[in-house]
């Protein structure tokens, strides 16, 4: 019987363990926090690949302070999503806008993450909207799950230090609003100016 | 013996408690229905018994769209490849999230000479209501509310509790079923599934 009771508490121990991983982050991202330990995988698009910067080459995963920046923008959203497809514009003017100022550009960058999505429903909004920033797939919910199971669209801005610490500065659900006005704010709130 | 049956007992219960919470979560709901996503939690993932396989004739029906037309599946015949997604209820999660994804893929369908026909066994006035959160549709919705899902039952996907399984179905020019796809009600149907279907029709 002890022998049972031992195999049991066991099996409790593991699952407790399992679950606590699955249902990581009950909330979102704190401003002021850092952010969950996302990996993602390196881009196979060579275009994708220079954009991020990452400093490195391969085929595995990395990290979002691993991106060569001061500042990334993270859209959390999904291309079955209403709001984010009307949203889509908008961010890609935000990415043209970044893109085109030279005080700007390679210290911002934006990806996207399809909470939900396969890699092929994420390269269909990529394709419907032009999306000119990487977007990569949460098939399984796994980064949606670490960033609180937030609604969709959700942005984080997280700072990247020189030490490649990281401290996230923005986080909130909903569209963007004005696109000047977002990005004069978070300029603002990383110190980046 | 029995002390030992009482502790698996107690052991299984555990790893339900443990692991319901895990599987019930994370449906990445679009903020355009705010707050308004009524949550059933997690549902048995098929609960009816199909009537139909590939190959068969469609059952055609006639039921009344949200835009206020009548559409019947015949008046597609010789015409138009049709898919049919059954989708259990409105403002729930999962559903609400489908459609949205469909709609910006019209060009996808028309690739294949396919059009999209969203059954739900909602009444008109709640499927107005939801599907107006989804932005304009391209494709019709209609009510299989009355008789109450009779459409649904006819293809065999109608569930114990009066709504429909999370089914699709690919039907040929001819009215052939091509395709079926009876999804665990808990998840969406993955697009390239549906693709990859309306690829192979000619």
């Amino acid at each position: 019987m002890k022998k049972i009771l031992v195999c049991w508490l066991l099996v409790i121990m593991l699952l407790l363990a399992v679950a606590s991983s699955l249902t990581a982050a009950s909330s979102p991202p704190v401003v002021g926090g850092t952010l969950p330990d996302i990996k993602l995988p390196i881009p196979k698009d060579s275009a994708e690949k220079n954009y991020l910067d990452l400093g490195f080459f391969g085929f595995g995963t990395f990290k979002i302070p691993e991106i060569k920046a001061k500042l990334v923008i993270i859209e959390i959203f999904s291309m079955y999503c209403p709001y984010c497809q009307g949203e889509a514009p908008n961010v890609n003017q935000l990415y043209a806008k970044i893109d085109d100022n030279p005080s700007l550009k390679g210290k911002i960058k934006i990806i996207g993450i399809g909470a939900g999505n396969t890699s092929y429903e994420v390269g269909t909004f990529k394709k419907k909207y032009n999306v000119p920033f990487p977007l990569f797939a949460d098939g399984d919910y796994v980064i949606h799950k670490m960033v609180g199971e937030v609604r969709t669209p959700y942005f984080i801005g997280v700072k990247i230090n020189p030490d490649g610490s990281n401290r996230v500065i923005y986080s909130k659900l909903g569209a963007l609003g004005g696109v000047d006005d977002f990005l004069s704010t978070l300029i603002k709130l990383s110190e980046l100016q | 013996m029995k002390t030992n049956n009482r502790l698996i007992l107690l052991g299984l219960i555990g790893m339900a408690i443990l692991l319901f919470p895990c599987a019930q979560s994370a449906f990445g709901l679009s903020d355009a229905f705010k707050n308004n996503i009524y949550n059933p939690g997690l549902l048995k993932p098929t609960d009816s018994v199909l009537k139909l396989k590939v190959g068969d004739r469609a059952p055609d029906f006639t039921l009344k769209a949200v835009s206020g037309e009548t559409v019947s599946l015949r008046q597609y015949r010789g015409k138009k490849n049709v898919v049919i997604s059954f989708v259990p209820a409105a403002w729930t999660p999962v559903c609400s999230d489908q459609w949205p994804g469909y709609n910006i893929v019209k060009d996808i369908f028309d690739k294949h000479d396919a059009l999209l026909l969203g059954i739900s066994v909602d009444n008109i006035p709640t499927l107005f209501s939801w599907t107006n959160q989804m932005g304009n549709l391209w494709f019709p919705v209609l009510s299989d509310f009355w008789p109450h899902g009779k459409v649904a039952a006819s293809y065999g996907v109608l569930r114990s509790d009066g709504v429909s399984e999370r089914a699709l179905f690919v039907i040929d020019k001819k009215g052939i079923i091509r395709y079926i796809d009876v999804h665990d009600i808990n998840k969406r149907p993955p697009l390239e599934d549906l693709v990859k279907e309306l690829e192979k029709l000619k």
